[in-house]
């Protein structure tokens, strides 16, 4: 027998169809059925599941992310908002330490005056006694001098 | 091999050769059923073990069969839309698993060591005979594909710009099946020619490279079978508007 056998053969050929074909046809299908049960379904739910699975944790993490983000901006708000009432509190303190001392330098000021104005004035009234007692000293001075001018006549 | 050439023990050429198995009137090829109990058991092997024990952190042959699932969803999807690819990815993952298989298996698994009374062991998909059975399914699944979402709608897709189109796509209807079984078969049973004639001449180094071209040629021709066979399928099952 010829090693090349192709059309036309009694027995063999490269186009020899016989059962082989149905048969094959047959295995394939077969073989579908039993790769569906037991390939595509289990790995095919294992990927989905998968799948799923990374897609809800993704979810979830995105609206964690986006709660965090709101806590975070709530408390820079906050600190915000108390950063401005301690530089109020502070600015107020000031305001009522500077009026404090003014009114108490006021206060120290005047009192001062008025000591000083006392003190002038005690000093005039004593002046004026003083004057007054010399005038009348001089007066008596005067009228002794006149007298033992006279007496001395 | 009494009157053929070829002598070197591992070099030997059969063409046209079979190993008959004789069922009452009807006669099979042997060597083809063979060889695919093999690789279909080694196939089935694999997935068993991968599947046994699936986490959702996946470990070892669970990822490979993983990413054959994803890959294998992903042909499907794009061919034949995301409305019907589900009902047929197990179909068109078989088709390419099994070519897949039986190409490489016929081209890395040294069957010329086991000597047949008559004929030679090897792919699967060099026998017309397998090759024709994938292609004869093929047709009928895009059939009942189409008639199966459509109705007789289906019917519609042969006059679909124009009715000048109608002899077009009944001669499709044969070349599509005809294209499909001879492209494999041609594509496989040349590749093991050519090895076998260059292990002929040059026993040493020269086959190495035409062995990988071959491999390469071996997956190429599963992954076309497989997504014209989804394409096929598409074409039935879309809506024209």
């Amino acid at each position: 027998m010829s090693s090349l056998l192709l059309f036309g053969a009694s027995e063999g050929g490269l186009f020899d169809f016989d059962a082989t074909l149905p048969l094959m046809a047959a295995q394939v299908v077969l073989l579908t059925y039993i790769l569906n049960v037991l390939f595509f379904k289990p790995v095919g739910k294992v990927v989905e599941e998968r799948e799923d699975y990374v897609l809800t944790s993704r979810t979830e993490a995105k609206k964690k992310l986006a709660e965090v983000e709101k806590l975070e901006n709530d408390l820079k708000n906050q600190l915000k908002g108390a950063r401005q009432a301690a530089q109020k509190v502070i600015s107020e303190a000031e305001a009522d330490s500077e009026k404090l001392y003014k009114e108490a330098l006021a206060l120290a000021n005047s009192e001062a005056n008025a000591s000083r104005e006392k003190v002038r004035k005690e000093i005039d009234s004593q002046r004026e006694s003083a004057l007054n007692q010399l005038k009348s000293d001089a007066d008596k001075l005067g009228d002794l001098i006149v007298q033992k001018l006279l007496a001395a006549k | 091999m009494g009157t053929s050439p070829f002598v070197l023990p591992f070099a030997a050429l059969e063409v046209g050769q079979h190993l008959y198995w004789q069922f009452g009137k009807l006669r099979i090829h042997g060597q083809v059923f063979m060889t695919s109990w093999i690789l279909i058991g080694a196939l089935l092997t694999l997935v068993v073990v991968g599947t046994k024990k699936m986490e959702r952190d996946p470990k070892g042959v669970q990822n490979l069969l993983e990413f054959l699932w994803d890959y294998i969803r992903d042909l499907a999807r794009t061919q034949i839309g995301e409305k019907v690819y589900r009902d047929w990815m197990p179909f068109i993952g078989t088709l390419f698993l099994f070519i897949f298989v039986s190409n490489w298996g016929g081209a890395l698994i040294p069957w010329k060591l086991i000597e047949l009374p008559s004929g030679e062991l090897g792919a699967p998909t060099a026998d017309i005979n397998t090759t024709v059975a994938l292609a004869l399914l093929v047709s009928l699944s895009y059939f009942y594909a189409g008639l199966s979402n459509k109705g007789l709608r289906y019917f519609e897709y042969y006059v679909h710009p124009t009715p000048i189109m109608l002899p077009f796509k009944i001669v499709e209807d044969f070349t599509k099946p005809l294209s499909l079984s001879f492209r494999l078969f041609g594509n496989i049973l040349a590749d093991e020619l050519v090895v076998a004639v260059l292990v002929f001449l040059v026993p040493l180094v020269l086959p190495v490279p035409v062995m990988f071209l071959g491999l390469f040629t071996s997956a190429i021709q599963a992954l076309i079978f497989a997504t014209l066979a989804a394409y096929y399928i598409g074409e039935a099952v879309e809506e024209h508007h």
